[in-house]
């Protein structure tokens, strides 16, 4: 039972020099409720845009994106979003921030409803403390928080995230990762991640989508590989976790996937970033 | 540590100073005979000075009574240069069509001096006081003017997604949104804008003959009291430079907000 659906979504942009860059090509995505989605490729793949389509920013040349059952139309707060860079607003504080998109959403809800459902949200992430304090008081994880906070409290039914962590360091993203999977756990929402790491993918997905381009003269043109899905049971532990066979035996069946790629051509562009996954 | 730092904030402009008077006392005695020497300009401004607040008639009063005028008669202009170009600003920046519109008569508009405008407002008005309070809206308004548009069309696309997600009103993301986002930007505006206030409101008064400390300086002139030209040149930039350090710990504020 699919609730995000994506037929056949093409994307491509228009060239500086002229002619066109074909980004996604012919990608199908089919996310159940209630289901962590990740979509794995490496920088370039067109990962941005799919979000951005999926958010509504931007529009598909083709194909059709589904939101239980109904077709999205534009940008819209049933699709909330987790941006690469945060996208705080520096003139308001983290509860501020938080309470905008609460405001938005249910304008209908009183004063000290949107207040509390805020605060609500703003503890969730842990940042109770820090509720009074600007965006750049704050350190990159903490601000990466508010905006999971911003996501959250729109109460999407799909929330997105857009490569949430890969600006962060690595201990501060296993805290943030292992806090995602709580916050998941406890709200249950339909989540597409895109990420460029295909540890955070394993730990967190329920089916990880591996998107892979070849090296075409009109552009990247990604599509997406057969869902793979991770069985292991919740809440995953890293430490246990990570040493387990079935935790290697994904990733390197993904390491194929994502390496190879789809003509199974090694472009000396990549060689660094293949590097890096052997 | 603290003794490098009085060298370079304290002994150092001390001497800039000491050398631009040498060079006045000397030009004074040599080729501009006609030029009051600084001896000569403080004797002869030193009741200007010392009694501030003095008012012997409309054109003979206390320096700080004739900032204290022209900074009155500024601050009218500005608030109209302001009230005006904020909005004008925005509309500039939010709408390409109005951009496309106006933007060429701005710009031809935006080089003319105080002194074309004067005449014209002295025509529309009737009346000197309106004519220069126009004059200075008029000039002083396109720093304003620009910078809140360049401001609003450098927002970065990721605060407007913010508000696309949320759907947000156009009041609400203008309020939300595009204002604050914008307002470092307005208010280096603003700091450009009461500059060009300030620069014009001596052409101004020069003009009309209003008691002001430009109009103090003409009518020096034309009764030959040279020293108080001076006196009111010396006033004139110090003000200006009070004024653009004032404008500068607001902008200040805002850029890092």
């Amino acid at each position: 039972m699919s609730y995000l659906q994506l037929r056949g979504v093409s994307k491509s942009f228009p060239r500086a020099g002229g002619g066109e860059l074909q980004v996604l090509r012919d990608i199908d995505l089919e996310v159940g409720a209630g289901q962590f989605a990740c979509v794995v490729g490496r920088s370039g793949a067109g990962k941005t845009t799919l979000v951005s389509l999926i958010a509504g920013l931007v529009e598909a040349d083709r194909g059709e994106i589904l939101l239980a059952g109904k077709p999205i139309q534009g940008p819209g707060p049933e699709r909330g979003i987790v941006f690469q860079n945060y996208s705080l607003l520096p003139w308001m504080t983290v509860f501020e921030n938080v309470y905008l998109s609460v405001d938005a959403v249910a304008p209908a809800l009183s004063e000290k409803e949107k207040r509390e459902r805020t605060g609500r949200y703003v503890e969730l992430v842990n940042l109770k403390n820090a509720a009074g304090k600007r965006p750049r008081e704050l350190s990159g994880g903490m601000r990466q928080r508010v905006a999971v906070a911003r996501g959250l409290a729109m109460e999407p039914k799909v929330l997105l995230l857009d490569e949430p962590f890969s600006a962060l360091d690595a201990l501060t993203r296993a805290t943030l990762q292992e806090e995602l999977a709580r916050i998941w756990m406890e709200t249950k929402k339909t989540v597409v991640m895109i990420t460029n790491d295909i540890d955070e993918a394993i730990l967190l997905a329920d089916y990880i989508y591996p998107i892979t381009s070849g090296p075409l003269a009109s552009g990247p043109g990604a599509t997406l590989g057969a869902a793979i899905e991770v069985a292991a049971p919740r809440p995953r532990l890293r430490k246990q976790f990570s040493g387990g066979s079935e935790y290697h035996r994904l990733r390197k069946e993904m390491l194929r996937l994502l390496v190879n790629g789809r003509n199974g051509v090694k472009s000396a562009s990549h060689f660094t970033e293949e590097e890096k996954y052997s | 540590m603290t003794k490098r730092i009085d060298f370079s904030v304290v002994i150092l402009p001390m001497l800039g100073v000491g050398f631009v008077l040498l060079v006045w006392t000397i030009l004074s005695a040599t080729v501009a005979r006609d030029l009051p020497s600084p001896v000569k300009t403080w004797h002869e401004s030193r009741h200007y000075i010392f009694n501030p607040f003095f008012k012997d008639g409309e054109m003979n009063q206390g320096i700080a009574r004739f900032a204290l005028l022209s900074l009155f008669r500024v601050s009218k202009g500005f608030l109209l240069a302001i009230l005006i170009g904020t909005p004008l600003g925005f509309l500039l920046g939010l709408s390409t069509k109005f951009n496309h519109a106006f933007d060429p008569v701005i710009q031809v508009l935006r080089p003319i001096s105080p002194l074309a405008w004067l005449p014209l407002g002295l025509i529309i008005f009737q009346k000197s006081e309106p004519a220069a309070i126009f004059t200075i809206a008029l000039c002083a308004m396109w720093p304003t003017v620009i910078n809140t548009a360049v401001g609003v069309r450098s927002i970065s696309p990721e605060y407007l997604n913010v508000g696309k997600v949320l759907k947000l009103s156009r009041a609400k993301m203008l309020r939300k949104i595009i204002v604050p986002a914008a307002l470092p930007y307005v208010f280096t505006g603003y700091r450009l804008s009461l500059g060009l206030a300030w620069l014009v409101i001596v052409a101004s008064e020069m003009l009309t003959g209003a008691p002001g400390v430009g109009g103090f300086l003409w009518q020096e002139y034309n009764s030959l009291v040279y020293s108080h030209i001076i006196l009111s040149i010396i006033s004139i930039g110090l003000i200006g430079f009070g004024l653009d350090r004032c404008m500068g710990v607001v902008e200040r504020r805002f850029k890092s907000a």
